[in-house]
């Protein structure tokens, strides 16, 4: 038995530091080769580790949170056989798993001539040669064909080594090595029965959002309350004061006006602003508004918090969700920045349907779901007249909010987003 | 009136239908089958099985002539005599075992058969009239396998004296003269075999030459077989219609009477499509219209074998067989063959695999070997014939492979794997074939292709 270090490898992009997200692993964990061991983030981008050995987990090489610099020890795991060579504990590479036990012996009877043809055979990249003229068959044996076929792979864009530019199993597999899309796949006439399964890791952020979502799912108790908000008179504010703003300036949009209004609502139902530990039966609730901002970026979704929204105005406001959306889209945000909400906000604008049950950001108690605004009929008590209407549909842990104090809060809400002026008096009360 | 679902409905136990039904029921899918006859269809009961059967009789008999007469091996034997009921007999069982055995793998496959004549009632139903009623099938997927039947000439109408080849494979004696109508590989496989039992035949083809689908090479040594055996050839030639001596022909712009006992008519096969009407499906000619996949122009409907056009060989039709059943299962696996091998059991016989030379055109060379080069053609007494080898003359790709000769009809999987499989001139060239057999002048073909053939 001996230890060996697992070092910070070189993540790529020129980077000289990441910072440790995520420990996947923890001491004494038996771990397999290929396993992930730790979520690091650079300024580009959320990285797992993985493993290049198996063994046992000895200990960790710093906390979460902490920025390791390539190279330097990032685990160090027991392992059958020899520990790191006495020395080479600071060398730049990570080594490689001793080779010594997999190498069978040479069997005594091996022809000389055995271990000359894979040093004759060198692979030509296929996907270097000249594939066939236009209209001019494939030329391959029945069983390379059925392969292709079973493939989905398409014989007139593999190229041929074999002998009158027959197309070997060689091809194929170098076909195969170079993963899908590098040759057209067979044009079915008609309709087929597409077998096709792609597998897809789920890794990275996605694996992170799989297992937040699942926690919350599996742990909270769910209730969802759907209510209509007249945006009439709010929607004719809006429009005035960003008329009113320099060109190329942040406009407003409806998130801080609901900011607002929640940070007016919360201030007589503190508990919707909280965060529950349920493993150890204890809510901390946070008399600042730590608006968790939900973001569509390109690899999943993300909560970005805008800290202390009760300290900013509505123009800074509206600033700073520029600001973190840009941020969660490019992958730019810290660590501090996309953890420690206390309450989120969810809305997907235009495309927000008419109500949708969102999925609390745990450990938070509540969820304020934005779906589109759309003008509606609306009877005033003589007459329909146009309005423009916004569902909100929020939910709740209501294993520490019942549906009582649901609803007064989304009415309060409500109250003052019809009520416009109203944000701004009580705002300053 | 019974009613009855089924994953796949097959119409027709010839080799097409009973392959797709077999294969469909080892692939778990509920198969019905549906045949009018006994189940092996054309090939087995009528066409390719009895004929050779025949073609055999008529081989043993010949020997033993030729052993009656002036012979090299010094052999002296007496004038042989036949009892053609008894052959025709053991031609019957053999074409019962078959039958038979089809019927049985039917079965082990666990596909319902039904006897009886289908007809499509719309593209979802099929009604089988059998002897105990009628019964509709209604199907999710069908495959139309219902083959060809044999075109009769108007003014010949078949009968006692005009013959269709199944006629002639029924007779159970001899006649006296035959004349056969059509010069095709039918024709001339059964008039060759009537000439051997000593029957008088006339040839009547209305081309240039014998065989006209195949090229004048390869028909040479079969036409002079034909001049050793007696049989006389008129090319150029029309049947008119039957007189009281034989029959009428159009010969050189004169009416000539050519001696003729019966009359074989063998001018060709049309698709047979009665019990389709129904459908209205897009055509291709007299056939089917498919694509890659056996599919016709309607959802559903499949098809495959002799309705679906040429060629016409039981062999197609069991690949497409196998194309048409992973169609009805959902898979997608297109026709991809690259040649369907075609066999004349004439004497001698003829192979063709891939492209001829016509075809191949400029870019292709061409290298053939005689069979009077090659010990074992001179060792069984027969030297006339030749492989010929058609390649690419860029990359020495075989293209085509087409011999005539004595008894090689076994060669054609050695031409079809070769071609398949995508073989080179180089290939089969550095391939051992085993010494002395017909199939050296395969490898000698090759090798002259590459410019260094051995024994030439």
């Amino acid at each position: 038995m001996g230890i060996r270090t697992i070092k910070m490898p070189d993540i790529g992009e020129g980077i000289a530091e990441a910072e440790l997200v995520e420990w996947l692993v923890a001491p004494g964990d038996l771990i397999a080769e290929d396993q992930p061991l730790a979520a690091v983030m650079t300024d580009k981008a959320t990285v797992e580790i993985p493993a290049t050995f198996g063994g046992r987990v000895v200990d960790l090489g710093g906390e979460v949170g902490k920025v390791i610099a390539i190279g330097a020890p990032l685990i160090r795991i027991e392992v059958e056989g020899e520990g790191d060579p006495a020395g080479t504990a600071e060398a730049p590479a990570a080594p490689a798993p001793a080779p010594a036990a997999a190498a069978p012996a040479p069997a005594p009877a091996a022809p000389a001539a055995a271990p000359a043809a894979p040093v004759a055979k060198v692979a030509t990249p296929a996907a270097a040669r000249a594939v066939r003229p236009e209209g001019e068959k494939p030329v391959a044996s029945p069983a390379v064909r059925t392969r292709a076929r079973d493939a989905g792979i398409d014989l007139r864009g593999v190229p041929g080594t074999g002998p009158a530019g027959r197309i070997t199993h060689a091809d194929l597999d170098a076909v195969f090595a170079a993963g899908p899309g590098t040759v057209a796949p067979v044009a079915a006439a008609g309709r087929t029965a597409n077998t096709a399964v792609k597998e897809i890791k789920v890794a990275g952020l996605r694996r992170m959002i799989a297992e937040k979502m699942s926690t919350a799912n599996r742990q909270i108790p769910h209730i969802t309350y759907v209510e209509d908000v007249d945006m009439t008179e709010l929607e004719a504010l809006r429009a005035k004061m960003n008329a009113k703003r320099a060109e190329g300036r942040e406009k407003l949009t409806l998130l801080p006006f609901l900011l607002r209004a929640m940070t007016i609502a919360l201030r007589e139902q503190p508990q919707f602003n909280a965060r529950y530990d349920d493993q150890n039966g204890v809510i901390h609730e946070y008399a600042g508004l730590h608006a968790g901002i939900a973001v569509q970026t390109p690899t999943g979704l993300v909560v970005a918090n805008l800290r202390h929204a009760e300290s900013r105005g509505l123009w800074e406001q509206a600033a700073e969700i520029a600001r973190l959306a840009k941020g969660a889209r490019d992958g730019k945000l810290t660590r501090d920045e996309l953890t420690g909400s206390t309450i989120t906000i969810t809305s997907l604008g235009p495309l927000g349907g008419i109500s949708h049950t969102p999925i609390i950001n745990h450990p938070e108690v509540a969820i304020i779901g934005v779906n589109k605004m759309q003008m509606r009929p609306v009877w005033n008590g003589s007459e329909f007249v146009p309005r423009q209407v916004m569902n909100m549909s929020s939910s709740f842990d209501h294993r520490v909010l019942d549906g009582w104090d649901v609803a007064i809060f989304i009415q309060r809400i409500k109250g003052l987003l019809e009520d416009p002026l109203a944000l701004f008096t009580e705002g300053e009360a | 009136m019974t009613r009855l679902t089924c994953k796949l409905l097959v119409i027709g136990a010839g080799p097409g239908g009973y392959v797709a039904a077999i294969r469909a029921g080892q692939q778990g899918l509920d198969t019905i089958i549906v045949e009018a006859g006994r189940p092996g269809g054309t090939c087995l009961n009528i066409g390719c099985i009895p004929s050779k059967a025949v073609i055999h009789l008529a081989d043993e008999f010949h020997r033993a002539q030729e052993a009656a007469g002036d012979n090299p091996y010094g052999i002296t034997a007496g004038a042989p005599v036949i009892d053609l009921a008894k052959g025709m007999g053991w031609k019957d069982g053999i074409v019962a075992r078959l039958t038979g055995g089809v019927a049985g793998l039917l079965k082990k496959a666990k596909v319902r058969s039904i006897t009886g004549r289908a007809r499509f009632i719309d593209g979802r139903s099929v009604s089988v009239t059998t002897t105990d009623g009628e019964i509709i099938i209604c199907p999710e997927t069908t495959i139309i396998a219902t083959g060809s039947v044999p075109v009769e000439l108007p003014f010949l109408p078949f009968g006692e004296r005009v013959l269709s080849s199944t006629g002639a494979l029924a007779l159970t004696a001899l006649p006296t003269s035959l004349a056969v109508v059509g010069g095709g590989y039918i024709g001339l496989e059964l008039g060759t075999a009537f000439a051997k039992l000593g029957v008088k035949v006339t040839v009547v083809e209305a081309g240039a030459r014998i065989l006209p689908a195949y090229d004048a090479e390869l028909t040479a040594p079969v036409a002079a077989r034909l001049r050793d055996l007696g049989v006389t050839v008129l090319t150029g030639a029309k049947a008119l219609g039957l007189a009281e001596a034989g029959l009428r022909v159009g010969h050189d712009g004169q009416e000539q009477v050519i001696e003729a006992e019966k009359v074989l008519v063998t001018v060709g096969r049309r698709p047979n499509t009665a019990g389709l009407e129904a459908l209205s499906l897009t055509m291709a000619g007299a056939f089917v219209k498919v694509d890659d996949r056996c599919r016709t122009s309607m959802t559903g409907i499949l098809a495959i074998g002799d309705v679906t056009g040429e060629p016409m060989l039981a062999h197609r039709a069991m690949a497409q067989a196998e194309v048409a059943v992973a169609t009805a299962a959902g898979q997608n696996q297109p026709w991809d063959k690259r040649c369907i091998p075609a066999i004349c059991f004439t004497d001698p016989e003829i192979i063709s695999v891939g492209l001829d030379p016509a075809a191949a055109g400029a870019g292709a060379r061409v290298d053939a070997f005689p069979f009077r080069a090659n010990g074992r053609a001179m060792t069984l007494g027969r030297e006339d014939g030749f492989v010929r080898i058609v390649s690419r003359a860029d990359n020495g790709l075989v293209l085509g492979i087409q011999a005539v000769g004595a008894g090689i009809s076994e060669l054609a999987a050695a031409f079809a794997l070769a071609i398949e499989s995508g073989s080179t001139l180089t290939d089969i060239a550095g391939t051992i074939h085993a010494h002395p057999t017909q199939g050296e002048a395969f490898q000698e073909a090759a090798l002259r292709g590459l410019g260094h053939a051995l024994h030439m």
